[in-house]
């Protein structure tokens, strides 16, 4: 007798890599016979839109690829065109950027913890429900996400698609005000992050160790954000200009949003692969707690991918306040900028992991060529990989209702950009008997 | 015990952003579970998409014809439906490629009924299904959902937006950034809502709030070649977040090369 389990998740509506998506997961003999986790972007075409376009355009165009990376997406396109231009705005500008990258950071893991992951592994639906029996928890998970917006608007007037960044950057600084009261909000949540953290390691998370390669920034002085080399637990370690003889996309027929690979293998972006190869790089403080919450990393669990980013909000937290202690110059807040023809390299890290950009531009400085990889394009192949591994591990015998749950939590665990639409997961389970 | 106004929050092809609005408003967030019963929003947890409600909002524009399938049923499931931000009031930026394609898009791209279901055009929700109010803005913020809800629960229409961002900056005693420094500043037909943020960050506004009430972009367009830009970069100035409104399209459009109003 055949025992084959058909398995249809769908997932209509899917975020940042928007249009539809499936998870096709099909069990036959207690085995899984296919596994494709199908994405459907309508694409949306923004690589081509920059053609043509001026550099000063570029930061406001990319912030709308992700409504909740918008910073990252406009920290990487910056780069990538100074470079190009062979301009520095010089140290003091680094610094706000760090600031501005560490309220995103903050308000994008806040969110993801508490709105997205956090249900699944207490039993919820949703926030609100969760807000029934943990209110202390879900408002302090609320300040969190606010205190990162908050760090946001002040260097770029509002937390979605920030006005505030440029070439060269920024439009304009905060003033002394602006930044005591800044200071006051970061002080007053810091025991918010520290308890964040330790009630994200007390969670009942699976016990689900994987074999997988990480790939994150790395940097010599600091925990990597705003720039370094692209390292691997493999042994990688290459500059953002050699991504492309690294790593390569490529098209799957079952999705829409490319494939990346690392030598053609799947490989893992984002808070866990960040803190698996920097850990040593976190600030004293931070690395005590992360310590005294009794789990090691690295980690192989990808699970404790909730507490990596917990420990960096409670980072980010920390960052900011030293950032602030002995706050930057405010003048000038940008630098004079030369267009030239050329080709420049951005890399850095979003809250979901490496996001590489590249632009050719003409001796205008005009965009001729532009080419974008996100991290959740990078993370596709693993998440599936991940899949396949985790779900068996969970026992394929077990009922479509709790291999649907497993699968999204899996999914929702990479805090991909289809996070919010994996809630739309969908499982037809069809008993196919010969 | 009455029953709460149901809510719908649906998505289409879009960044996210708008409905942050709702899940960027902390500790309102959860009074707002207390005022409406929250059916259908994916991205929250709820997940309902078919349910009946009484006021919907809707993020993103229509990319296929699976979208197209989709708003129909949202609008017969919806007795008030609000469009929120860019994408669904006006296309969004994903919406240039509808005048990228084809060689004659300036003149017949616009009012071509028969593009109405390509699949290879990114369009507003109101090209599709009837919209009982717009909410402006790339992204909308939480003043402008809240005040749209609060009045809609209260049973009346939220007063329409449709003033400059000229006059936010006046309000707001901001240094007019194309007077003073010559920045190609589109405040002036440039709707408000977004406390003029731009100018007030010193550089010049691009027009994500979508057109104002008595926007004259043939006369901003004059004024910005007169500041020295180039036609090609005047095109692209309307050309942006809400290219495919008027008279946004056509204060654009005039100035791309080979169109005889640009000379």
């Amino acid at each position: 007798m055949t025992d084959q389990h058909e398995l249809r998740i769908r997932v209509p509506v899917l975020a940042r890599v928007e249009g539809e998506g499936a998870l096709d997961l099909t069990i036959r003999d207690r085995a899984i016979e296919s596994l494709q986790l199908r994405i459907y972007e309508p694409p949306r075409l923004f690589e081509k839109f920059l053609e043509e376009r001026g550099y000063h355009e570029v930061p406001d165009m990319v912030a709308r690829i992700c409504g909740i990376c918008p910073v990252a997406y406009q920290m990487s396109a910056v780069q990538a065109l100074e470079r190009l231009f062979g301009v520095d705005p010089g140290a003091h500008i680094r610094a706000w950027r760090r600031l501005f990258y560490c309220g995103e950071w903050i308000q994008s893991h806040s969110l993801h913890i508490h709105l997205l992951a956090a249900p699944d592994f207490l039993g919820f639906d949703s926030v609100m429900e969760m807000a029934k029996t943990y209110p202390a928890e879900v408002r302090r998970g609320l300040r969190l996400q606010a205190l990162g917006n908050d760090i946001i608007a002040l260097l770029g007037g509002r937390s979605v698609h920030p006005v505030g960044a440029c070439v060269g950057g920024f439009h304009k600084l905060p003033d002394k005000n602006e930044i005591n009261k800044i200071k006051a909000t970061i002080n007053a949540c810091y025991d918010d992050a520290l308890a964040l953290l330790e009630w994200t390691a007390g969670l009942a998370l699976p016990d689900d160790r994987q074999a997988f390669c990480c790939v994150a920034l790395q940097h010599a002085d600091e925990y990597p954000m705003n720039e370094g080399r692209i390292r691997s637990s493999a042994g990688l370690d290459i500059a953002a200009e050699a991504y492309e003889q690294h790593f390569e996309e490529f098209q799957v027929p079952h999705s829409t949003a490319l494939h990346a690979g690392l030598y053609g293998q799947p490989y893992l972006v984002g808070p866990l692969a960040r803190l698996n190869l920097n850990r040593q790089s976190l600030p004293p403080a931070v690395r005590q707690a992360l310590d005294a919450t009794g789990i090691a990393f690295p980690s192989d669990n990808m699970f404790h991918s909730i507490v990596a980013r917990a420990a960096e909000i409670l980072f980010a937290v920390v960052e900011a306040l030293r950032i602030l202690e002995d706050p930057p110059d405010p003048v000038p807040s940008r630098v004079e900028v030369s267009p030239r023809a050329g080709t420049g390299f951005g890399c850095t890290e979003a809250p979901r992991g490496l996001l590489w950009h590249r632009y050719e531009t003409d001796g205008q400085g005009r965009i001729r060529r532009a080419r974008i990889v996100p991290p959740t394009s990078q993370n596709q192949a693993r998440m599936e990989q991940d899949l396949k591994a985790s779900l068996e591990g969970f026992g394929l015998q077990r009922d479509a209702a709790a291999l649907r749950l497993r699968a999204e939590t899996v999914i929702r665990n990479y805090d991909p950009c289809i996070s919010c639409a994996t809630h739309f997961l969908r499982l037809n389970l069809q008993r196919r008997e010969p | 015990m009455t029953m709460k106004p149901r809510l719908a929050v649906h998505k289409f092809s879009s960044c996210d952003g708008c409905q942050l609005a709702l899940l960027n408003l902390g500790e309102a967030l959860l009074t707002l579970d207390g005022l409406v019963d929250t059916v259908h929003f994916a991205e929250a947890g709820p997940v309902n998409p078919e349910a009946q409600v009484d006021i919907a909002f809707v993020e993103g524009s229509i990319n296929t014809r699976e979208d197209v399938e989709r708003i129909r049923r949202v609008r017969a499931n919806s007795d008030f439906l609000v469009t929120i931000g860019a994408c669904a009031t006006a296309g969004g930026l994903q919406a240039l490629r509808n005048l990228a394609d084809g060689a004659g898009w300036l003149a017949d791209v616009y009012a071509r009924p028969g593009y109405i279901d390509s699949l290879d055009e990114a369009r507003a929700i109101r090209d599709h299904v009837k919209v009982d109010l717009e909410l402006w803005g790339c992204p909308v913020n939480r003043r402008q959902v809240v005040e749209a809800l609060r009045a809609l629960l209260f049973g009346v229409l939220p007063v329409e937006e449709k003033e400059k961002v000229c006059m936010e900056c006046k309000r707001r005693q901001a240094v007019c950034v194309l007077v003073t420094r010559g920045e190609p500043c589109l405040g002036p037909v440039t709707r408000g809502g977004c406390g003029a943020l731009c100018p007030r960050f010193g550089r010049d506004c691009y027009g994500c709030y979508g057109p104002s009430e008595a926007a004259n972009t043939d006369a901003l367009g004059r004024r910005f070649a007169g500041l020295g830009l180039v036609p090609a970069d005047i095109a692209r100035r309307f050309h942006g977040i809400n290219s495919q409104v008027e008279p946004f399209l056509t204060g654009g459009s005039q100035w791309v090369a080979g169109d005889d109003r640009s000379t």
